[in-house]
């Protein structure tokens, strides 16, 4: 049966085939979260991570913009409480908070008749009807990456934006070839998004990540419990 | 549908260059599929033997027939085109292969399309055209044309003009569109070939053998539905690394989806998946019928550009004004006149004209003005690409001249001849430029569809070249050809 890994796995897997993350630390209860926070720099994100935990966002598990440690202590506490039997075993995601204004998004999806391909696509509350979306056949070589930013309808989105810089291709070009790499080397996986990928000084940052392995096929790459 | 491995080139050969043909199934009425791909065949010129068989083994169109393959000499005809019912082909194809015949095209319907009993009829028609060493084609196809053997082995018309475009099509209509376009157009067709239900040989197969074929250019196909995406990629993309290969599909909207699944039983693809793996395979992607044709007539006709950077050359201002505007919302790029270009085009000029791009001559052009002018641009090394627009209006004036009620008199005679004898050397001029410098030149007016017997579009035409029909046309072909330009460079600095 296809399923989900956590967050902290979908990043760790991920990252071992050159996809770029911030930094994040997983901790076991609300004092490991203040730490953790102090240690990455406020203002912080905790957010519940279990690998049957798949829709964070719907269910109200993630907790934004912590200004301080009691912030992150009481988020800590409130999301611990939050989990259900079903959840299984969960623990807290911390991360500094990122800001930009314009976000991305990326991953791997199986298509019936072409197999696995990358995808980037234009991200944010509007994506949906935006529909901005490229998509090419893994594996993919740096070129194909940069063709594919150059593929996206909104190009003004992507350079100069309001007094931010353009966003950077080779970064870009970074996430979908780790993604592709992923793919290739993990024939286990059937899908990954990362969503968002904001956009910081140019540079695009994955906050979370999602990926769904097929559960018969094992993973090479070691991921942590 | 399992993989099959690529057929062999020597029934290729068969198909397209057979020493001689057999029409199985030839009939004596001229409503049917055995008497109008007879027709076709010999009224197209075919230079080789051409076989028939029927029932009744009575003569058609002159030729003498046999009532069975058995009857006919050996050694003698490579190809048999199969009008005969399906029941019927199992053994024709094995009589066939016994005379030495190594490819079959069959237009007979009642497989794959029709049911259960028919996909069984056509998966034993592949298995057995394999061990009869056979290249099968079809079956429910329309037919193959092949101009350099003169060969129209079809159900349907035209006979394309010879040229330089190798055609594979999953709907023979289609196939009939581009071969019409052709015959507008003037730019020919080497190859085509409606693949029919492609039992045994795809479009990409057909694809893959124009990339090796010396007398085919470029390929232009017709898809609405590829089951086994990632081989059709591999294939694709290994036939663009040889040849440009330009690619129009049916069902990219889920309108065109529903009406694929019930035209060839094609399954929707999702359109940025399908669009993806054509950027990624260099595959030259037309948004429309006449749109592939146009691409693929200027790659058969035009040299590549090296990049991007367009000059507009025409007589009057608004075409160059619509013009700017659809090559700037293309990829390609509006260049800024060059100061050393500017002076030089000013020698030619008096002063009223543009002195930017485009260059808008503005009425000042004296006898050479146009030939000197474009040979300046085209030949400047910071210019890519030229669009000529203006050509033949002399001549459209020339023509009310001729149908009105002063003609020869008043002087008409005279000036009509120096106007039209001035278009038809525009556009020779056109063309050698162009050769000389190694750049697309493209002409585009109007006229080429209102009026293409002016001396204008006529000897464009004349020279080999597409006019088309509009600015805009022209710019959406040469910004096909700077993609596969680009996709093609970008991979060889890579490689090197």
């Amino acid at each position: 049966m296809p399923h989900t890994l956590s967050e902290a796995q979908s990043k760790h897997l991920l990252a071992a085939y050159g996809v770029p993350f911030a930094p994040d630390r997983l901790v076991a209860d609300p004092e490991g979260a203040v730490t953790a926070a102090e240690a990455l720099g406020f203002p912080t994100v905790v957010k519940l991570c279990g690998d049957r935990i798949a829709h964070k966002t719907e269910r109200g598990l993630v907790r934004l913009g912590l200004a301080d440690a009691a912030a992150v202590r009481t988020a800590g506490a409130d999301l611990l409480a939050a989990a259900a039997a079903e959840d299984g075993d969960v623990s807290l995601l911390v991360a500094p908070m990122v800001r930009g204004t314009r976000e991305l998004i990326a991953g791997l999806a199986t298509d019936p008749q072409f197999g696995m391909t990358v995808v980037l696509g234009v991200g944010g509350v509007l994506a949906e009807a935006v529909a901005d979306v490229v998509v090419r056949l893994v594996p993919i070589d740096r070129i194909d990456a940069t063709e594919m930013m150059a593929g996206l309808a909104t190009q003004r989105l992507l350079g100069p934006f309001r007094g931010e810089p353009p966003v950077d291709g080779d970064a870009v070009a970074e996430v979908l070839l780790g993604l592709s790499a992923a793919a290739e080397a993990e024939p286990g996986i059937v899908s990954a998004d990362l969503n968002p990928l904001i956009v910081v000084d140019g540079r695009p940052v994955a906050v979370d990540a999602l990926v769904e392995v097929s559960g018969r096929v094992a993973l090479r790459a070691p991921v942590p419990g | 549908m399992t993989r099959r491995d690529r057929p062999a080139a020597d029934g290729f050969g068969a198909l397209f260059d057979p020493r001689g043909v057999i029409v199985a199934g030839a009939s004596t009425h001229p409503g049917k599929f055995g008497f109008v791909s007879l027709h076709n065949l010999l009224a197209a010129g075919y230079e080789g033997e051409v076989f028939a068989t029927n029932r009744e083994g009575s003569d058609v169109l002159g030729v003498r027939s046999a009532p069975s393959v058995a009857d006919l000499p050996a050694g003698r005809a490579d190809l048999v085109f199969v009008c005969t019912p399906a029941a019927a082909n199992p053994d024709l194809l094995r009589a066939c292969a016994a005379k030495g015949v190594r490819a079959a095209f069959v237009t007979s319907a009642g497989y794959g399309e029709a049911g259960a009993a028919g996909r069984r009829a056509e998966a034993e028609l592949v298995t057995l055209a394999d061990e009869l060493g056979l290249l099968l084609a079809g079956p429910n196809g329309q037919g193959v044309v092949s101009t350099p053997s003169k060969l129209c082995a079809q159900i349907v018309a035209p006979y394309p003009p010879a040229g330089r475009i190798g055609v594979a099509s999953q709907s023979g209509n289609l196939v009939s569109s581009f071969m019409n376009y052709a015959v507008q157009s003037g730019i020919g067709i080497s190859r085509a070939v409606s693949a029919g239900n492609a039992a045994a040989v795809g479009v990409a197969d057909y694809l893959d053998w124009y990339a090796d074929d010396p007398e085919t250019a470029v390929g232009l196909a017709y898809v609405e539905g590829v089951p086994d995406g990632r081989a059709f990629f591999e294939r694709v993309r290994s036939v663009v690394s040889r040849k440009p290969l330009v690619l129009v599909k049916g069902g990219a909207t889920t309108g065109g989806q529903r009406a694929a699944a019930s035209h060839t039983g094609s399954l929707a693809t999702d359109d940025a998946v399908f669009d993806g793996a054509c950027r990624q395979a260099g595959v030259t992607r037309a948004a429309t019928v006449e749109e592939a044709f146009e691409a693929a007539a200027t790659f058969a006709t035009q040299p590549l550009p090296a990049g991007p950077r367009v000059a507009v050359v025409t007589t009057a201002g608004g075409w160059g004004v619509v013009t700017a505007d659809a090559i700037t919302r293309s990829e390609l790029e509006l260049v800024a006149l060059p100061d050393d270009l500017r002076d030089a085009v000013d020698t030619k000029l008096p002063p009223r004209w543009s002195r930017a791009n485009p260059v808008d001559l503005a009425g000042g052009e004296t006898r050479d003005t146009i030939p000197e002018v474009l040979e300046l641009i085209a030949s400047h090394p910071e210019v890519d690409a030229v669009i000529y627009l203006g050509l033949g209006i002399q001549s459209n004036q020339a023509r009310l001249m001729r149908d009105g009620p002063f003609w020869p008199d008043h002087g008409l005679d005279r000036i009509v001849a120096y106007h039209e004898r001035q278009d038809a050397r525009f556009a020779e001029a056109a063309a050698e430029i162009s050769a000389a410098t190694a750049k697309p030149i493209l002409t585009a007016t109007e006229l080429a569809v209102a009026d293409p017997a002016n001396p204008g579009p006529a000897t464009v035409r004349a020279t080999g070249r597409l006019c088309y029909a509009s600015a805009n046309r022209a710019v959406t072909a040469l910004e096909h050809l700077w993609r596969h330009a680009r996709f093609a460079s970008r991979r060889s600095q890579d490689r090197s």
